[in-house]
């Protein structure tokens, strides 16, 4: 099923986080006038990326990173060496990088191509479940957590804070999917807005005791939330008047009615 | 006779009128006026400005009523009038316009504020190509994994009958003991 949207609607830290929530395996190409940008992923872990006509060659990779000089290639036939893996064995033979030159390389490029899908904040993306933008390229598996984390540190928007969390009134609380979390680097501040959460103080309670301001704890929480370790919960109800009850579940309606209801609606 | 009532709400063009349209067995009270602003005109003709109003009679005793809410801002006066006294409610969200996800989030929370009643999200439009998911939905509105989040297309009885029955399971769980 199709996942297509505008990064004006939809932001890049939301998408990474729909992904690593959802585990999903594909290809996103995200098209803006910054470029073009392709984010491999699988079962909810980035394992490529490249931008505009860049095809995330290692060669160009390593020759980026100075890793590699262009004379050390001239012995090698490029043309027929189009496979990653191959090149990759070839060049390490031949002692001029290491294998952990290639992997670090490889992690830098790809988080150098998704910090800089975090500045854009417009841009038709879609995310397609195939990883032909793969082909002959080396996976190297980075966990979200913490590149969502960080996209959310880099977002200065206010305005866009405050779209995103619109009321500070609701409570949060720990996540329901602690088996989506692994090893998330969190700063000091993000552990003391963590260490009050608990499912009952609100967002506004948690900001007042650790005195942070607005946007502060804005950005902390939406960094939260988009990492997938806190959760909102349901906001309190409106006080009634004086007088009034609160309007509970059903409001006095008894189960012989719904049952009605719903042999009514089996029928139909 | 008694008479219950459920809303549905969601944002501006989510499907609310036809998924009453669907399902009532008069013809709907729409109270629709042309839209003013270009931008929204792109999207439909008319929009409801006050509510939409269907009815099912269930035997002699019981009417259900179903109303819908307008979908702007501007006329959100009226979502606490049409939420008092309602058994649960429904969001549609257009599973096509990301653009509203946000908005209907917003919708959700303050209809959760306005009542503790039990609540379905509607993933309507999903014979559209561009639809999202379901599950994605619900990740991009928040919503964790007890909130129903059904896949919906508001032209079809099945798939209208289908959303009201599941909103009807979870007010039947919610008098039959606190489960949330």
């Amino acid at each position: 099923m199709a996942l297509k949207g505008n990064l004006r609607d939809f932001n890049t830290t939301q998408l990474l986080n729909l992904i690593h929530l959802a585990r999903k395996t594909g290809t996103l190409t995200v098209e803006s006038r910054n470029g073009t940008a392709r984010l491999c992923f699988k079962d909810g872990k980035l394992i490529f990326a490249a931008l505009d006509r860049q095809d995330g060659r290692l060669v160009d990779v390593l020759i980026r990173a100075g890793k590699l000089q262009p004379e050390q290639l001239k012995g090698l036939d490029l043309a027929r060496l189009q496979d990653d893996k191959v090149l990759g064995l070839k060049l390490i033979e031949a002692g001029y990088v290491t294998q952990q030159d290639i992997l670090n390389s490889l992690r830098a490029q790809m988080l150098d191509v998704v910090y800089r899908l975090f500045s854009w904040n417009e841009g038709v993306f879609r995310f397609e479940p195939d990883l032909q933008a793969l082909q002959n390229r080396i996976p190297v598996p980075i966990d979200l957590e913490n590149i969502i984390m960080e996209g959310a540190r880099r977002l200065r928007e206010v305005e866009r804070l405050k779209e995103e969390l619109p009321d500070l009134d609701i409570p949060v609380r720990l996540t329901s999917r602690p088996e989506a979390i692994r090893k998330v680097q969190l700063s000091a501040e993000e552990w003391r807005v963590i260490s009050q959460v608990n499912g009952r103080n609100t967002i506004e309670q948690i900001m007042r005791r650790l005195n942070m301001d607005e946007i502060q704890i804005r950005r902390i929480i939406y960094g939260l939330l988009q990492a997938g370790l806190i959760e909102l919960g349901a906001p309190p109800p409106a006080t009634p008047p004086p007088g009034v009850p609160a309007r509970g579940p059903g409001s006095g309606v008894s189960r012989s009615v719904v049952e009605k209801l719903i042999n009514y609606f089996r029928r139909l | 006779m008694q008479a219950v009532k459920i809303v549905v709400t969601g944002p501006f063009a989510s499907g609310k009128t036809q998924f009453i349209r669907t399902i009532s067995e008069i013809e709907v009270v729409s109270t629709e006026r042309r839209i003013s602003t270009a931008a929204e005109r792109a999207i439909k003709d008319q929009t409801t400005v006050a509510m939409d109003f269907g009815r099912i009679t269930i035997d002699k005793d019981l009417v259900l009523y179903l109303f819908g809410t307008p979908g702007q801002r501007r006329f959100d006066f009226m979502w606490e009038i049409l939420a008092e006294g309602m058994l649960g409610f429904i969001v549609m969200v257009d599973s096509t316009r990301p653009e509203t996800f946000r908005e209907a989030r917003n919708i959700l929370d303050t209809f959760r504020r306005y009542a503790q009643t039990p609540f379905v999200v509607a993933a309507n439009k999903q014979d559209l190509e561009d639809a999202w998911d379901p599950e994605d939905l619900r990740i991009a509105l928040r919503l964790d994994g007890r909130v129903k989040v059904l896949p919906c297309i508001a032209t079809r009885r099945d798939s209208v009958k289908t959303v009201v029955l599941e909103l009807l399971y979870s007010i039947l769980e919610e008098l039959s003991g606190p489960q949330r």
